[in-house]
């Protein structure tokens, strides 16, 4: 089960001491074999930093104040196209919602799983649909997601006209990106319970707690580094995933809400976040902007910094404070 | 002793606290599968007037899938009148040859890091490594396909594709940048990192004595770490290379961005010039036609695209499962 985490963590467990020893000896191909590892493995490291310098460079071309406070508008010069306000504020906004739903239901199925799991056959069938659901591709979840808002019974969710449900809302999008996270919650929550101890658990039972307030009391706020982590990853996820966002929140410019009722008209309505705003100026986008997308998807790449910094910590606090067994 | 409070409250209950939460969780966790299974039924059923007209022929080839998209999306508006002949096999090619030539550049590439990360990086080094992957694992498919677009592209075109090889494909193609190469190379670089993870754990699990056992006839670290360690951990290498061809198969945004978003299929008899040429993939054809679904047959075209992707993942998903099994083995419950 840790194969979701791994698959958007790229996450690497500690290794066994290792030997120092001098390859002189070796032959020829095998000091050439381990020459192209050490290659590889500073290409890697010479691509990622290449990435985050290049984006830095543009990004502070490119950005300027007045981007982050000025809507989006329509138009052919950089000067016309206005900023990206609303996709900025909808990307959190999305990212919030999404992660309401899916950290609950992913904590309560990593509970199941790890705590209860009977009968067999049912937790066998879960784990796997946990995992083929972090196989799915987003544009399968968006394509899924179209159909099921557009369901007459779910359209006080979205617009509605002549009866015809719209279906794209940011209940929809967040609906479905919380689909796309939830994996990541799923596996990181039931790896930090796995690693409590049984002991834990008989000591809490032996003082006369149920299982549940054992669970609610004990394992969970033990587990909190984990619950943390899968959440950063599943938001590393959910701000990044663009599919979803095209095809659910209606990728308009500018926010547009439904109805007049404060919040929920606006929730109802459809929005950008700053990955379709970054697809839809992209030269191969309608708006072509490059200015524009480099500046937002710089944006974006210091969230995910900051949520792989976050991952980093809470990932160190966790080791500090591991069982002694 | 108060074990709970909304559970004292709940007299009438005669179930312990246990089996309620029991009950509660057991259900959550099964609307989650329901879920998941109305996913296939409701895209499958969707998507069924698409197969049922064309039968095998949807996945062959025959005419431009372009063409045939504009026709079927230009007869939404008569019911009567709807057109689904639609033959996906350059779609189908093109998807194969991006994930293949991404998955066969990102396996040999993740195998000497795996290796190297587990037996030979120097601690310094492994610590960087780690962040590092992390991090290309998690910057966003747009934010690839942005940097492809707009480096990767104008760069083949500037530097790699010669005039005369332009030239060679005029009436035919135009080559300008976007192009197998690029998705190609992007792709392995999206990829990578899910293969590295998945690999280090399988080479990790690997029992030391094993490696020990090599050692102590004479043998030096590498041959070791590849005759044993490497043969050892093969369902692992299995497993992350299924995962990472589902990853790519379901990339959308970034291939569409990239690979020229043509209905072309790449003819490898053009000779080198054929990794230069555009094409488009399943995924980006849905991604690139998403304005197009209120017109129904359309609709349908593009729902049985997605039925493809949805199928061809479930059953990688399937076969990683299954090629993580002997890992039990060795006591990796991966």
């Amino acid at each position: 089960m840790s194969t979701p985490q791994a698959l958007a963590a790229g996450s690497l467990p500690p290794t066994a001491p290792r030997r120092n020893e001098s390859s002189a000896s070796w032959r020829l191909t095998d000091r050439l074999g381990l020459g192209f590892a050490w290659f590889l493995g500073l290409l890697f490291c010479v691509i990622t930093a290449a990435i985050v310098i290049y984006l830095f460079v543009q990004g502070i071309r490119y950005l300027r104040p007045s981007l982050l406070v000025t809507n989006p508008s329509a138009g052919f010069t950089e000067s016309q196209t206005g900023g990206f306000l609303d996709p900025l504020i909808d990307t959190v906004v999305i990212a919030v919602m999404s992660m309401a739903i899916a950290v609950p239901i992913g904590i309560a199925i990593a509970v199941w799983l790890s705590e209860f799991g009977r009968p067999p056959v049912l937790a066998r069938i879960v784990e796997s649909t946990v995992e083929m659901l972090a196989g799915t591709p987003s544009i399968l979840l968006a394509l899924f997601g179209t159909l099921l808002f557009e369901a007459p019974w779910l359209g006080f969710l979205s617009r509605t006209s002549g009866g015809v449900v719209f279906g794209r809302s940011f209940f929809a999008a967040a609906a479905m990106l919380s689909l796309l996270a939830l994996p990541l919650v799923v596996s990181s929550v039931r790896e930090g319970l796995q690693a409590i101890p049984s002991h834990v658990r008989e000591a809490s039972y032996a003082v006369g707690k149920t299982k549940t307030a054992t669970t609610r009391r004990v394992l969970l706020p033990a587990a909190r580094p984990s619950v943390l982590t899968g959440t950063m990853l599943g938001l590393g996820r959910v701000i990044g995933d663009t599919a979803i966002v095209v095809l659910l929140l209606g990728n308009t410019l500018t926010n547009d809400p439904s109805g007049s009722a404060p919040i929920l008209s606006a929730l109802r309505g459809t929005g950008s976040t700053l990955t379709s705003y970054v697809f839809y100026n992209a030269p191969t986008g309608d708006g072509d902007q490059p200015g524009k997308a480099y500046a937002a998807a710089f944006v974006l790449l210091l969230m995910v910094l900051a949520l792989n910094v976050g991952v980093d910590i809470v990932g160190r606090r966790g080791t500090a404070l591991r069982w002694n067994s | 002793m108060k074990v709970d409070d909304d559970v004292l409250s709940d007299e009438e209950s005669s179930a312990g606290p246990d089996q309620r939460a029991e009950l509660t969780l057991g259900a959550l966790v099964c609307v989650v599968v329901g879920l998941v299974l109305a996913m296939f039924v409701f895209v499958l059923h969707e998507a069924w007037p698409s197969f049922a007209h064309n039968g095998l022929h949807w996945f062959g080839a025959g005419g431009s899938v372009d063409n045939q998209i504009d026709a079927i999306y230009s007869s939404g508006d008569n019911a009567a009148r709807a057109v689904y002949t639609f033959h996906a096999w350059p779609l189908i090619w093109s998807t194969i040859l991006i994930v293949g030539g991404a998955v066969v550049i990102a396996f040999v590439c993740s195998l000497f890091v795996a290796v190297f990360i587990v037996e030979f990086a120097p601690e310094p080094m492994r610590a960087l490594l780690q962040p590092v992957l992390r991090m290309l694992a998690m910057v966003p498919s747009v934010v690839y396909g942005l940097l492809g677009v707009l480096v990767v592209v104008p760069f083949i075109n500037n530097h790699l594709i010669s005039e005369h090889s332009k030239a060679s494909v005029t009436p035919i193609i135009t080559l300008d940048g976007y192009s197998l190469l690029a998705a190609v190379v992007i792709l392995a670089v999206m990829i990578a990192p899910v293969m590295i993870s998945i690999f280090v754990n399988g080479l990790r699990a690997v029992p030391r004595g094993w490696l020990e056992g090599s050692l102590a006839l004479g043998i030096n670290p590498w041959r070791t770490v590849w005759k044993v360690g490497v043969r050892t951990a093969r369902p692992a290498l299995v497993a992350g290379t299924v995962l990472a061809t589902a990853r790519g198969i379901g990339e959308a945004v970034m291939l569409s961005m990239v690979s020229g978003s043509v209905g072309f299929a790449p003819n490898p008899a053009d000779g080198l010039v054929f990794i230069f040429e555009p094409s488009r993939p399943l995924a980006a054809t849905i991604i690139d036609n998403i304005d197009q679904l209120t017109s129904p047959p359309m609709r349908h075209t593009l729902y049985a695209l997605g039925a493809v992707l949805l199928f061809s993942g479930a059953m990688l998903s399937f076969a990683g499962w299954a090629a993580k099994q002997p890992l039990r083995r060795y006591g990796v419950l991966a």
